[in-house]
């Protein structure tokens, strides 16, 4: 895997006085898939060195957030969830921390 | 034991190996027969699964050949649990990205977070190809089971 810069400087004013950053990983329900993919995101900005926090919610909860810089969900929900303020990525493989470690970078950097 | 979280999930009865499906809802409905068999949920919840994948869409293929279906926690569910069937022959769920399906898991949990051990378990177990690759070839359910 390539060398992943740290970001902490690059990030955006507002997530800079807002202290940590917040992104939620949204599935149907809250429980399985998106548990799955809080955990290897986390894994992932380990790595990258970006301190935030992952909560994992359901589809119905992720309508009514307003306060998470990122949503992380898979292609087939994102398309469920207009006219949030939050930036979207979509995940197509769960499993593959260079995918979420390269579609994160892009975005938060 | 590589994955004890994993392996105490999967009650008797849970896995079936080399299962034909017709289509998606069907190959959902075996996950969820399992889950019924092994005593972990009522059999309205294997509706319920169906019922998610129908309203949310194919999300629930989460890797290459991979499904996880799934509801919520209600009193449907008498305890945590997983199931897995390994189809003979790929089934199209509609996930452009991770179709044909060959592996479909059923999950149920109690509540919302009594599983993360679990589900930690199964993060670390399909995101080695090898481990994929011998639940793909298993020779039957014991044999499986044996590989968890």
């Amino acid at each position: 895997m390539r060398e992943i810069p740290n970001i902490s400087a690059a990030c955006s004013d507002s997530i800079r006085q807002n202290g940590i950053m917040k992104i939620i990983a949204v599935c149907g329900m809250g429980i399985g898939t998106s548990v799955l993919l809080k955990m290897n995101a986390e894994k992932v900005l380990r790595q990258m060195g970006i301190d935030a926090t992952v909560e994992a919610t359901d589809m119905k909860t992720a309508r009514e957030s307003r306060d998470a810089q990122v949503i992380l969900t898979t292609p087939d929900l994102a398309g469920l969830l207009t006219g949030l303020p939050s930036e979207i990525i979509t995940i197509e493989h769960f499993f593959d921390l260079e995918e979420i470690t390269n579609k994160l970078s892009k975005s938060l950097l | 034991m590589r994955f004890a979280n994993l392996a105490a999930a999967f009650g008797e009865n849970s896995i079936q190996v080399g299962a034909l499906a017709l289509d998606r809802s069907h190959a959902v409905q075996l996950a969820g027969d399992l889950l019924v068999a092994s005593g972990r949920v009522h059999p309205d919840y294997t509706q319920e699964m169906i019922d998610v994948l129908d309203s949310h869409g194919p999300y629930i293929v989460i890797a290459p050949g991979i499904a996880l279906a799934h509801s919520k926690p209600s009193n449907l569910v008498l305890e945590t649990g997983m199931s897995l069937v390994v189809l003979a022959e790929p089934i199209e769920f509609g996930n452009k990205a991770n179709d044909p399906v060959r592996l479909v898991f059923g999950f149920c949990a109690v509540d919302h977070d009594s599983h993360l051990g679990l589900l930690q378990d199964l993060a670390i177990a399909l995101s080695e190809e090898s481990f994929v690759n011998s639940l793909l070839n298993a020779r039957d359910s014991e044999h499986l089971r044996s590989l968890l």
